[in-house]
Order: structure tokens, then C-alpha cells, then sequence
């Protein structure tokens, strides 16, 4: 799952994703000035929706093409596509060439695709980021997303991030690698499933001590912050960039 | 044998997956089961597999065995039956279960059998072939362990290797005490395994037939390889006079080197173990001079929607699967509602890609939809099968086929699906017309009431969600970040 790192471009385009848009837009924000603070310049197309995964994962395959048709026509400049959502970024950078294969514009999905790295990565191995910490002492708990660690490779970035901060302690989690229940359209057409799923998810981050849970996925987030306000628990949830923006300089 | 033996009950008519769900998830005995079960089967597998560059090596040696073998399929399986013939095993071919009862019935009754004993096979459950046999006078004693458990529990299996992990010390102590003459209710795991290893011994020695499953038939010499833990396998294809095997046609490999290392991804998988402790390499019935063995060897080759299977290049990747396990073991959903959840024969990740392809959507499809697809499946998977990717391809069959590989395509197509489509391609491929209802969502998304159909789903667990004032749109274009 290694792939080749470039060179830190001087500009980018920053794909927010509709739950970013319409629920989380300081997530968005505080992406795209982690990216300028590196000196790189960030382009935010306003043509960009949403990248197609919930049609594709209901199997509504055609509309999936069309909603990424969409997208691909507006990031048309050959420079990289940060997303800060391992799970928009999986859709973009693994499916659209399996949705397009055998398409006539397969080549400029491939091409597109190529472009797409998830936000932490990004900062990690292009940007090599390295933040020095601002904050009082917290103990914070960080979610991989499911589609972060399997479909973009992303192991270990966020929470090496995270370890550059002299004053955050990262709590350990019983289970990091399981999926918090969230899945889209899976919360709701298996809800009972779903919402034992998540309640092992905060039980597991309340063991842990931290005060606040983090995640590179405002998915998992949507669902993992809901859950916790539902049952009255004190933990935080937002997204990892909002928390270095905070406390990085 | 003198325990009683109750009927199958594979054959009930199944409740759909949801309903089945949350009756387990309502079963705080069952779910600390499985959770206790899976997180040891998890740990003692990553423990096998400490060395990536060594689990990614075997693993495409695995995949491309299986792959290959595949590849060539109708091929392979007329050449594994010329050379099973040469070996003096006799090749039957079953296009429906039906048929494949038929022919292992007819067999028995050739050969006057009234009791058989049986090894592990998911191929027989698939076939309800005990029930079959029942209904004709003769017995089948189950004699893996698990299998002989659930046997005297009246159940199916609901793990693909370990049939009975859904159950505790207490509740097999309990089934023992009530079925087994003469044993007291203990929790000591070895007198337990004493009193079934008691029971099954004069069933070995006293049946006319075994039957058995297959892990691998391998073209190349006409060897039927089968691997297990108990010694019940051997046991039961060594020592009745007549031995049957059952197997997809699926179960095939090109070439003798392709079983090592399949052999050792199997297990590792499967249990955490480096290797079983019998291996079992069938290549024929006794040969004069020999002192054991049966003196005769059948295999019947099922179909059962498989070949329909293998017509789809890309459903073709289903048939690799070598019954390990390690998709269930690693399933957060599996973990939680267990494998009666399922309906079917196979449960779990592979189940849910598999079941709708045997049975059609039109009965099994809500199976692909009962996954977050977050990929643990395909993760662990060590003949590389792209499970997350075949659940979201059924689950567009279910509403427009595009090949006729899959039974009861486009039966899920309905008045909500379609306005969802539309709706959902007219929003979000304009961007001016996602503009405005972003901007009228931010107005008026939270007033919303929480028990809405579909969100009252969400809410019931979780706070609704709210819209934020300003779209990120807006504030991105107040903020002067341009598109060039």
C-alpha cells in the first residue's frame, strides 16, 4: 500500500467533502490552514459536491460515475487533492478506477485518482510537518477510519503527528482497529447492529482516559460524538486537524 | 452410539437477518461468547503472521494458487476426475443439492449402510444431507467434537471451522448431562471431551459408511486432501468400508505444490495454529496388501450455483475461498450477532457475498447490506478475495443486474430506490443546485423532529447532528479561497 511521495508542491486543491460542507466546516477550515502554514497554497473549488461514495455504496453504481464525472471535471490542474477524510479519499483514490474501468474516461479517472492523499499523510510525508506544542497537558484518543488505514494506508500518521506534541498524552485503545458502526447508509438499515457497534466504540474510549477522542473522519466523528452526547458522557470529539491547528505551532 | 440423536433443524425456515440480529444482540450470554471467542482467534492469528513481508509472500502464493486454479476450472475438474478414476475413486457430478443427497443415498443404500459417520463438511450442511439421510432410515453421527455438540443440541453450525463457538463450558456440560447415559453435569473441559470421545467410539467402529468433506482436490494426482484437529477425519475415512466425500467444485488446485502453502495460510487463519495436527492426503481405497483404508473411495463434485458463479469474472473471486474463517473472525458484525444471525449455510463476510449468490438476492439479499464495510474481511483474507467490493457490486445487482451470474437480480428495485437516485444525482452533480439546498439544509436541517422515519434510526443511540450556520462553501468563498 506504499505509495511514491512528491515533492511539497507550492499549491494544492483541498476537497472538503459534503459532511465537512454542510456539518464540520472548521474541520475544512482548519485543513486548509494546516496546508498553508506549510507555505503551500490551498485552491477549494466551489464546483465540488460530494465524492459519490454513498450512491456507490448503496450499489447505485451509474450515479456514482456521474457524481464523480462531477468531481473530476472540477480539479482539472495536475496538482494534488488533499481530503481530510480517510473515507472520501479511499472512494477517490481506490474506486473511481475500478468504477471507470472499461469506461472512455478511465484514463482521466486514473489520472485523477492518482492526485487524491488523505490530509494527515499529506502532512506527514510531503509537508514533513513537525509542530511544536501550545497547549496545556490533555489526554486525547484517536479513531483510524477503517477506510484511512485500509484503503489509503494510512497507519500510524495521525497518531505520530499527535506524538510530536510534548504536552498530549495518546491513550491507549483496546481495540483501534475496529469499526465504530458508522458504515453511511449502514446506520440506518441496520441500526440495532450499528448502535452496538458504537456503544463498544465510546465504551472502549472512556476506559481509556482520554478527555477528547480524535479522528480524520468527520463519518466516524458524526457518529462517535453523537453517541457520546447521547449518553451524557464528558468526552470531546473533533476532528485531528481542528486540534493541531489549536495547539501546533 | 447411545446418545439420541435429534434432527437436523439446518432446514427451517430462516427470519430474516435483522429480525435474527437483534435477537442476538439481546443475548448477553451469546455476545460475550463470540466477543470472548473472536478477540482470542484475532490475537492468536496476528500472532502467526507477526512477520508482514513473510504473510504478504504466502499470501500471493495463496491467491495466485486459488486464482489459478479457477482460471482453469472446468479444465482441472476433468482432469481430477480421469485421475481420481485411475486412482480408483469414483467422480460423481451434482448440479443441485437435491441431486447430490440423491447420489450419496443411493450409495448407501448399495452398500446396505444404516449408520454413518461423519467428518466436518460446510458442503454437507449446505446439502441438509442429515436430515436427507434421516428421512431414510439412516443415522449420521456427527464425529468433529463441535459438530457432535451441536448435533445433540439440534442446531446448525455457526462458525465455519469452530460450529459450536457460540456456546460456553456451562451450556455443553448441560447438553452432555441431558443426552449422554450416564454423564453427570461436570465443567471440566477433559472429562467432557471424555464422555463425547466415549460415545464416538463404538459409532466408528460400528458404522457402514464414513462421509467427509474436502479441503482441497488436487488435479494433478487426484488426491483428496483434508486437514482437522480430532483425528475424527482420518477415523472416519479410514475405518468404515465405504468412504464418501462431498465438495464444491470449487475446492479444486492445479498442483500438488499448491497445497504447502495453502496448507500453512489455512490454519494460521483459521485458529492461529502453524499447522493441524492430521493432515489427511486421500488417494484411494485400500490397495491389496494394505491394512486399512475403505474399500471404496466416492467424491461428489456439487455445483449448486457455482458454475453460474464462475461465469462472472469478477464474482469468480467468491470461489476462492478456502473456508477459513478469518472474515468471520475478524467481522465487527459477525462478532456481535453470531452466525445463526445469518440464515444460511455460510455466515459472516463470505457468507454475505456467497449466500446471496447460491440462494439469489430475491431470498438472501439484505446479506450484502449487513456490513459497515469498513474491510477487516478482506484484510485478513489470505487468498485475497475483495469481499467489500463484492458486497457493494451485489448490492447493485439487487437493483440493476447487469449479468445474469446472479440469481433474483433487480429484485430489490423499488418507487424509494429509484427517487433516491434521481434526487441524489440531481443534487449533487450540479453544483448550483447543491448551493441551494446546502443553504436551505443550514436554515431549516435542525428543525427536522428526531423521530422522523430513517432518522429516528440514527437518534435513537445517538444526538441528531447538526448543521452548521455556514457551509464550509461559504465560508471558504468569504475567506477568498478562490478556484483560480
Amino acid at each position: 500500500m506504499s505509495r511514491d511521495v512528491p515533492e511539497k508542491p507550492a499549491s494544492v486543491y483541498f476537497f472538503a467533502t459534503c459532511l465537512v460542507d454542510l456539518f464540520y466546516p472548521e474541520a475544512g477550515l482548519a485543513g486548509m490552514t494546516l496546508l498553508e502554514r506549510q507555505g503551500i497554497r490551498v485552491i477549494f473549488p466551489p464546483g465540488q459536491t460530494c465524492c459519490g461514495q454513498p450512491m456507490r455504496n448503496n450499489g447505485w453504481l451509474d450515479e456514482a460515475r456521474a457524481i464523480a464525472r462531477q468531481q473530476i471535471k472540477t480539479f482539472p490542474k495536475p496538482i494534488p487533492i488533499v481530503v481530510p477524510s480517510g473515507s472520501c479519499a479511499g472512494m477517490m483514490h481506490r474506486h473511481y478506477p475500478e468504477l471507470f474501468a472499461g469506461q472512455p474516461d478511465e484514463a482521466e479517472a486514473r489520472a485523477f485518482a492518482a492526485r487524491v492523499y488523505e490530509l494527515t499523510w499529506f502532512l506527514v510525508h510531503v509537508c514533513k510537518l513537525s509542530l511544536t506544542d501550545g497547549g496545556p497537558p490533555v489526554t486525547v484518543a484517536f479513531h483510524a477510519s477503517c477506510h484511512s488505514q485500509r484503503e489509503m494506508g494510512v497507519r500510524g500518521e495521525p497518531e505520530s503527528l499527535l506524538a510530536g506534541l510534548s504536552n498530549v498524552t495518546l491513550a491507549k485503545l483496546e481495540r483501534p482497529n475496529e469499526c465504530c458502526g458508522f458504515g453511511g447508509a449502514f446506520s440506518v438499515r441496520q441500526p440495532e447492529i450499528s448502535a452496538a457497534m458504537v456503544a463498544d466504540k465510546i465504551d472502549d474510549l472512556s476506559k481509556s482516559g482520554a478527555s477528547e477522542v480524535l479522528s480524520g473522519d468527520c463519518g466516524c466523528l458524526m457518529n462517535i460524538k453523537g453517541a457520546l452526547e447521547k449518553a451524557g458522557r464528558p468526552q470531546k470529539a473533533r476532528h485531528i486537524a481542528e486540534f493541531l491547528v489549536e495547539r501546533g505551532r | 452410539m447411545n446418545a439420541p440423536l435429534p434432527q437436523d433443524t439446518a432446514a427451517t425456515a430462516p427470519l430474516a437477518f435483522t429480525g435474527k440480529a437483534r435477537v442476538a444482540l439481546n443475548d448477553p450470554r451469546l455476545r460475550a461468547n463470540f466477543r470472548r471467542a473472536m478477540d482470542g482467534l484475532m490475537s492468536k492469528r496476528a500472532a502467526q503472521f507477526a512477520d508482514a513481508d513473510e504473510w504478504r509472500t504466502l499470501r500471493a502464493r495463496g491467491a495466485e494458487a486459488r486464482a489459478r486454479a479457477l482460471a482453469k476450472l472446468p479444465d482441472l475438474l476433468e482432469r481430477l476426475e480421469r485421475r481420481c478414476a485411475e486412482n480408483a475413486i469414483t467422480v460423481h457430478w451434482a448440479e443441485t443439492t437435491g441431486q447430490a443427497n440423491a447420489i450419496v443415498l443411493d450409495l448407501l443404500t448399495a452398500a446396505g449402510a444404516k449408520t454413518v459417520i461423519k467428518g466436518k463438511s460446510m458442503v454437507s450442511e449446505e446439502m441438509h444431507l442429515n436430515a436427507h439421510l434421516a428421512a431414510h432410515g439412516i443415522t449420521a453421527i456427527e464425529s468433529d467434537l463441535g459438530e457432535y455438540i451441536i448435533q445433540l443440541a439440534g442446531e446448525a453450525p455457526s462458525h465455519i471451522v469452530m460450529p459450536c463457538i457460540h456456546k460456553n463450558k456451562a451450556e455443553i456440560a448441560a447438553l452432555f448431562a441431558e443426552h449422554i447415559p450416564g454423564q453427570p453435569y461436570t465443567e471440566n473441559v477433559d472429562d467432557l471431551t471424555g464422555a463425547a470421545r466415549n460415545a464416538l467410539r463404538g459409532a466408528f467402529a460400528a458404522a457402514d459408511a464414513g462421509i467427509s468433506g474436502v479441503n482441497f482436490a488436487v488435479a494433478e494426482t487426484g488426491t483428496l486432501v483434508l486437514i482437522e484437529n480430532e483425528g475424527n477425519g482420518r477415523l472416519s475415512t479410514t475405518l468404515p468400508p465405504l468412504h464418501i466425500a462431498v465438495t464444491g467444485i470449487e475446492k479444486v488446485l492445479e498442483f500438488l505444490d499448491d497445497v504447502p502453502p495453502l496448507l500453512s495460510l489455512l490454519p494460521r487463519s483459521a485458529t492461529g495454529q502453524p499447522i493441524t495436527t492430521y493432515v489427511n492426503m486421500i488417494s484411494g481405497p485400500r490397495r491389496p496388501g494394505e491394512k486399512d483404508g475403505p474399500q471404496a473411495v466416492h467424491l461428489v463434485l456439487l455445483d449448486n450455483g457455482r458454475s453460474r458463479v464462475y461465469d462472472d469474472p469478477q464474482l469468480r473471486d467468491t470461489l476462492r475461498c478456502i473456508r477459513c474463517a478469518a472474515c468471520l473472525n475478524h467481522c465487527p458484525v459477525y462478532t456481535r450477532v453470531g452466525g445463526h444471525s445469518y440464515s444460511f449455510t455460510y455466515p459472516g463476510p463470505i457468507g454475505k457475498i456467497l449466500s446471496p449468490q447460491l440462494e439469489g438476492l430475491d431470498c438472501a439479499g439484505d446479506q450484502p447490506h449487513a456490513s459497515s464495510l469498513c474491510g477487516a474481511c478482506a484484510e485478513v483474507c489470505p487468498v485475497e478475495i475483495p469481499i467489500p467490493d463484492l458486497l457493494v457490486r451485489l448490492r447493485g445487482e439487487a437493483i440493476s443486474p447487469t449479468s445474469r451470474a446472479v440469481k433474483g437480480g433487480g429484485s430489490a428495485r423499488s418507487l424509494g430506490d429509484r427517487l433516491g437516485r434521481r434526487l441524489s444525482t440531481a443534487i449533487l452533480g450540479q453544483p448550483r443546485l447543491y448551493g441551494l439546498i446546502s443553504r436551505l439544509a443550514g436554515r431549516i436541517g435542525d428543525r427536522l423532529p428526531s423521530w422522523l422515519p430513517g432518522l429516528n434510526r440514527w437518534t435513537r443511540v445517538r444526538s441528531k447532528p447538526a448543521f452548521a450556520r455556514r457551509s464550509l462553501h461559504a465560508l471558504a468563498r468569504e475567506r477568498g479561497y478562490a478556484d483560480e
